[in-house]
């Protein structure tokens, strides 16, 4: 049976996938995993998994590109410079005027 | 430290020198690549409990934990014969970790009650490693323990882990200790006593 | 993908994982690649391990089970990508022993000496290093991640091997005959270990971005990295020839390539003694494997 390793390095990190090892039951597997990703200590936390109870997914649909919820969707560049360039003549006006009166 | 904790030491030393030098024979050809790399690091755990203890008997002689471990003729060495055999099956070499490692809980408890607080620290920093030794011979106790090559080496071997409890029944060597003293020591000899390698 | 988008993606750093689809020639170089790599760790540990057995001082032979355990280890990640490839690891094994496959020239060769056991954790091992550094790159993304952790054990390795060198010149006059003499006879396969200077655009493993090096390109590197060392020592190369010349480049005597196919084919000194071991080591335990192995379906 192959089983899927996962270590943390540090406190805090996210698991990460190490590799995986071959072992007959999850006693084995925990004795491998252990010898292969932390016998030099250099894991704080491993999870392991069977092959088997991993669920992959390749694919994802977005065919009508919502940007709206990812920072791509909102390009503000132009707007900003419009607002800005608005507020500026807004206060020369206001300078202008003010002087007139 | 009095003269039989000494001798009680490097007998303990001696086993697990010995048993870690037959243990690494398995280094590259045991019968399964992850199994290979775990009891290569029990062999090294192995080594270093040597290490240990040697280190404080040759404190105590004003001597080196390397010296203890290769200077001394064959016949002065305190391992018991279980250690010394070449054992070319995994069943037998697994049924000999099974035994030791039964037997060694015991001499380690023994250990940890001892009045010199230095010894009874190092018995019970052997025996948290010495719980993952036992944890794996345990794991392929339960596998193989249907084998009858794995049953009958338990059968064959058993009688003789008597001798690692026992300081008095030790003495007798295999014939198979001077040839492994020769490997073992063969390139350190090379060169005059306190070379560094 | 086709073929040739699948080399553009490549060679302008694209990776592909064990789920994507792979051109069938892709895919069997890769497995031939990484599967005489596999075979490499796992026969280098026999040239090493006799001298577990013998080293002279309690740390030296920690270190050195310690160094072959991690090849060890690293044969079991190797194979683990082979056979998430597609070649189960028994099958490559039965191709190791029978020879169909192949292990580097390195670890045809005999260790006679204690010199030896530095020769190669110091030179060995450097060569070797070099071209795992440039498999960081492997287009192929689980080859390159177990990369990632080999090259990170080996650090450990140069360094033992080092010191061990280290220590034996600063001893006795016979500790250095010892390093010189494993350094005369291990020099000619050390040369030979980067493979023929095939131009890279030639050489499929290039071409596919399995390698991201040159043979050639691999060799001044190693040169570079460590004849400095070797004459700093006061030890000689036994090549007359070896020169750095104007254009900064390594001149040196034209290593001898039939001797590499030779040994590589099985007819090095210790090709066929080594594979018997390996053989008989398998049939030995295979009762174990299928005791451990059946009830795991």
């Amino acid at each position: 049976m192959i089983y899927e390793v996962f270590r943390q390095e540090r406190k805090g990190q996210p698991l990460q996938h190490a590799g995986s090892v071959e072992a007959a039951d999850d006693h084995f597997a925990d004795v491998y995993a252990r010898e292969q990703y932390g016998r030099r200590g250099e894991s704080t936390a491993l999870w392991i998994v069977p092959r088997s109870a991993v669920m992959e997914i390749h694919e994802f649909v977005d065919e009508l590109n919502r940007n709206y919820h990812r920072v791509d969707g909102y390009p503000l560049k132009e707007k900003l410079k419009e607002a800005r360039d608005r507020a500026v003549s807004a206060k020369s006006a206001d300078a202008l005027s003010a002087g007139e009166g | 430290m009095d003269e039989k904790v000494q001798n009680t030491l490097l007998e303990i030393a001696d086993d697990e020198l010995i048993l870690g030098w037959r243990d690494s024979e398995w280094t590259g050809i045991a019968p399964l690549l992850e199994e290979d790399v775990a009891f290569s690091s029990i062999a090294q755990n192995e080594i270093g409990h040597a290490r240990a203890l040697y280190q404080l008997v040759a404190r105590e002689r004003g001597t080196t934990a390397d010296a203890l471990a290769f200077d001394r003729a064959p016949d002065e060495y305190r391992c018991a014969p279980i250690v010394e055999l070449r054992l070319l099956d995994w069943g037998q070499t697994i049924a000999r970790h099974y035994l030791y490692e039964e037997a060694d809980a015991i001499r380690l408890e023994r250990l940890k009650q001892s009045d010199d607080s230095e010894i009874a620290g190092l018995a019970a920093k052997i025996d948290r490693e010495e719980a993952y030794h036992r944890m794996h011979a345990q794991m392929w106790f339960d596998r193989l323990q249907g084998e009858p090559r794995f049953t009958a080496a338990l059968d064959e071997l058993r009688p003789q882990t008597a001798v690692l409890l026992d300081s008095e029944l030790r003495g007798e060597h295999t014939s198979e200790l001077p040839e492994l003293w020769e490997e073992m020591t063969m390139v350190r000899r090379s060169q005059p006593a306190g070379t560094k390698w | 993908m086709s073929e040739t988008e699948f080399l553009e993606y490549v060679q302008s750093g694209g990776q592909v994982e064990a789920t994507d689809e792979l051109p069938d020639d892709y895919r069997a170089k890769l497995i031939k690649f990484i599967e005489m790599h596999g075979n490499s760790e796992l026969m280098g540990v026999l040239p090493e391990r006799e001298w577990i057995l013998r080293a002279p001082t309690l740390q030296r032979k920690l270190a050195l089970t310690a160094k072959v355990q991690d090849e060890v280890g690293h044969s079991q990640l190797i194979y683990r990508v082979v056979e998430d490839l597609g070649k189960p690891r028994e099958q490559c094994l039965d191709d190791l022993i029978s020879g169909k496959s192949k292990f580097h020239n390195v670890f045809h060769y005999p260790t006679k000496t204690w010199g030896d056991v530095g020769v190669i954790a110091w030179l060995v091992d450097a060569a070797a290093i070099i071209s795992q550094k440039a498999l960081l790159k492997c287009s192929y993304a689980p080859y390159a991640r177990i990369m990632k952790k080999i090259c990170w054990e080996e650090s450990f390795h140069i360094l033992h091997g080092r010191d061990v060198i280290l220590t034996l010149m600063n001893g006795t006059d016979d500790q250095r005959e010892l390093v010189q003499e494993a350094l005369n006879r291990w020099w000619g396969p050390l040369m030979q270990f980067h493979g023929n200077p095939i131009a890279k655009e030639e050489d499929p493993m290039y071409v596919w971005r399995i390698k991201s090096q040159g043979n050639e390109e691999a060799r001044q590197q190693f040169l570079d990295g460590y004849v400095p060392q070797i004459w700093e020592l006061g030890l000689t190369v036994p090549d007359a020839k070896l020169r750095k010349n104007e254009d900064d480049a390594w001149e040196y005597s034209e290593p001898d390539w039939d001797e590499l196919k030779s040994v590589v084919t099985g007819h090095g000194p210790r090709s066929q003694d080594r594979l018997d071991l390996r053989r008989m080591a398998r049939e030995n335990s295979a009762w174990v494997r299928k005791v451990v192995l059946a009830e795991a379906a």
